[in-house]
């Protein structure tokens, strides 16, 4: 317990929030060996854990870097397509388990350098105008896959823009993208276990990044630029470490994604836009710049959607006045003072429960 | 005359985005905020017509004002409810309160219309006219579109220029705390841009579905990004912006459309909105403000 004690607080933090996943983890694991996890339920639990990891790679945008991207879809849609794609390509040449490993990196290497690319013209922007480039990027990369034809026979790999036939494939050819059809048939190898490791260990990873010297000079450009420029901070740089980092997390989470289903397409309602407000919603409500928070508000609100399913058309409704409740609740100045005065902050709810804990 | 057509076409869904542009940006230049429920407000306002033409056989006209009085009065509730609250909080809470919104009135639209597509009447009865012999064939609903977003440019920037509500919105976005000294009533101001926005969107969606005439839930989505996307193409913030934002956009996308690939066409607006803004990194008209150290 000392040696608990002996590490300085945001070690702490992290230590507790692992230990919050790994609980939570190994309930589920029992309640799925057991049988009394719904199958919708069981559905949901690797693509809470990558949509966890895209939270966590945006929080890194929006809370470290102070930038608002909203387009952190597209690199999840850039990790899950070119890990789908080696998955799919190499099915008969290389084993299970080094296949994974190597989609693994090459979809997260491949969203860390579009994630690069891209930043270094769109890092010169602010604000709103950043935004709207990073939404602008992910409509691009979504809707340049639906165009996408690729099929591989024994002449070795098509490629078209047009339509399937114009690939001129041999009959026994394997179409690799088939354009709106998405890459189908990729290995389903993404377990929950696996996913409840890869989210930890980017947890790890950003807990480290945004204590180390590189993390610090980041959130000193966040705070003033212009201070951080005099004091000759190499500002392109650290943004561009901050801003791949970032990509790379949400294409990790675009890996397990594409691993956990059959048919991959690439629609609005998931890389499009919307998915980009979905993360950017936990990221928010989660609280930004709080890790844990985002993996939190994360599996509360994916899950709560399909707790209310048996309201059935209302619950998308309630979905969104909870929303706009829970933003004003924690926003608005107003409620904020009113919470103050009767003593619920969240500061003293929090160390309500660490009592009781205690006792 | 292949290529007039597209410019046309284009000019007229151009001009419905102008209009919708004009709602963000407005918005944007006064509250400093990006109202994410706009598009939604759009489709709002398309189902008004719609169920007061088809269902009730209202005359076009009729139901165009009924929309856009419904939807003012829903933007300025909008206003009240959820942003007003959160005035002082940080763009962000605001952002993500605007995207509560949206889902809401989608869901709200989807309870009572149901997912299914209504075929919406086309509000413009005019055929339009034949050019050169029958080879340029103009569409009612195209004129009609440039003309109203023209004139509504044109009274807009009139408004802002010389009545007393528009000069209070200027100063309001000029410098809101100066603007407070002066005696203007910020709140009554926002919530006049608020009115003014959300009545535009009416117009926008009658005109849109008249082109256009599949009505979902989800339509007013998708326009409401490109016609945001064409505010900040123009610049944030300015009227005139918003006009060439819009008309620029729509003739791109058409002529993508029509020349490149119909699938891409979404690809090269956005394509061509990030070089714009490599290059000017305010928009075309958006002025730029240097930071004071």
């Amino acid at each position: 317990m000392s040696l608990y004690k002996n590490l300085n607080k945001s070690t702490q933090k992290l230590l507790g929030t692992i230990g919050v996943i790994l609980v939570l983890y190994i309930v589920m694991s029992i309640m799925e060996g057991t049988g009394n996890l719904s199958s919708l339920m069981k559905g949901l639990l690797v693509p809470v854990c990558a949509y966890s990891l895209v939270a966590v790679g945006l929080n890194l945008c929006v809370g470290y870097l102070g930038e608002l991207s909203l387009g952190h879809a597209g690199f999840m849609c850039v990790g899950a397509f070119t890990s789908a794609f080696f998955s799919r390509a190499t099915q008969e040449i290389i084993p299970d388990v080094p296949r994974f490993i190597l989609a693994l990196l090459i979809g997260t290497v491949m969203a860390a350098l579009f994630g690069f690319l891209i930043a270094i013209p769109v890092l010169r922007l602010k604000g709103d105008y950043l935004a709207i480039v990073t939404l602008a990027f992910g409509e691009i990369i979504k809707n340049v896959i639906n165009v996408m034809y690729v099929g591989v026979d024994s002449k070795g790999m098509h490629f078209s823009i047009k339509d399937q036939m114009s690939l001129g494939m041999d009959l026994d050819g394997k179409m690799l993208i088939n354009g709106p059809q998405g890459i189908t048939g990729t290995p389903r190898q993404s377990t929950f276990t696996i996913a409840v490791l890869l989210l930890i260990l980017a947890l790890v990873v950003v807990n480290n990044f945004v204590n180390s010297r590189t993390g610090r000079a980041v959130k000193a450009i966040r705070d003033n630029q212009i201070a951080a420029e005099t004091v000759g901070l190499p500002v392109t740089k650290y943004k561009l470490v901050a801003f791949t980092l970032s990509a790379a997390i949400a294409g990790v989470g675009g890996v397990l994604y594409a691993h956990n289903i059959n048919s991959l397409t690439a629609t609005t309602n998931n890389f499009g836009y919307n998915m980009s407000i979905m993360i950017l919603v936990y990221v928010v409500l989660g609280g930004i710049g709080n890790f844990s928070g985002s993996v939190i508000a994360a599996v509360v609100l994916t899950m709560l959607p399909e707790m209310l399913r048996g309201l059935s058309t209302y619950r998308m409704l309630i979905y969104s006045i909870v929303l706009i409740v829970l933003m004003l609740f924690n926003w608005a100045p107003a409620i904020l003072k009113w919470r103050e005065d009767h003593g619920l902050t969240t500061a003293a709810i929090v160390s309500k429960f660490k009592k009781k804990e205690v006792r | 005359m292949g290529f007039l057509t597209y410019l046309i076409n284009g000019l007229s869904l151009g001009s419905v985005y102008a209009i919708i542009a004009l709602g963000y940006t407005m918005v944007y230049g006064i509250a400093k905020m990006l109202n994410f429920a706009h598009g939604d407000v759009i489709m709002i306002g398309a189902y008004v017509v719609f169920m007061c033409m088809s269902n009730s056989g209202m005359p076009a006209v009729v139901s165009i004002v009924i929309s856009i009085v419904c939807c003012t009065a829903l933007g300025m509730i909008i206003e009240k409810i959820a942003y007003k609250p959160l005035r002082k909080a940080t763009n962000l809470a605001v952002l993500i309160t605007a995207i509560g919104v949206s889902y809401f009135l989608q869901n709200m639209a989807l309870m009572i219309f149901g997912s299914n597509p209504v075929s919406f009447t086309s509000v413009i009865k005019w055929q339009g006219i034949a050019l050169a012999g029958g080879a340029l064939k103009i569409t009612g609903n195209a004129i009609i579109t440039i003309i109203t977003c023209v004139v509504i440019m044109i009274v807009l920037m009139w408004f802002v220029k010389n009545t007393k509500p528009g000069q209070a919105m200027r100063a309001v976005s000029e410098d809101k705390d100066a603007a407070i000294l002066m005696g203007i009533n910020v709140n009554a101001t926002i919530s006049l841009t608020f009115a003014i926005g959300s009545g535009l969107a009416a117009i926008a969606g009658a005109l849109l579905c008249s082109s256009y005439p599949s009505l979902t839930p989800y339509t007013g989505s998708m326009p409401g990004i490109k016609a945001f996307t064409a505010a900040v193409f123009g610049g944030i913030g300015s009227i005139p912006g918003a006009l060439i934002g819009g008309l620029l956009l729509g003739i791109i996308e058409i002529l993508a459309k029509a020349y490149i690939s119909s699938q891409l066409a979404d690809a090269i607006v956005f394509a061509v909105l990030i070089i714009v803004l490599l290059v000017k990194p305010t928009g075309i008209l958006g002025k730029q403000i240097k930071e004071k150290v």
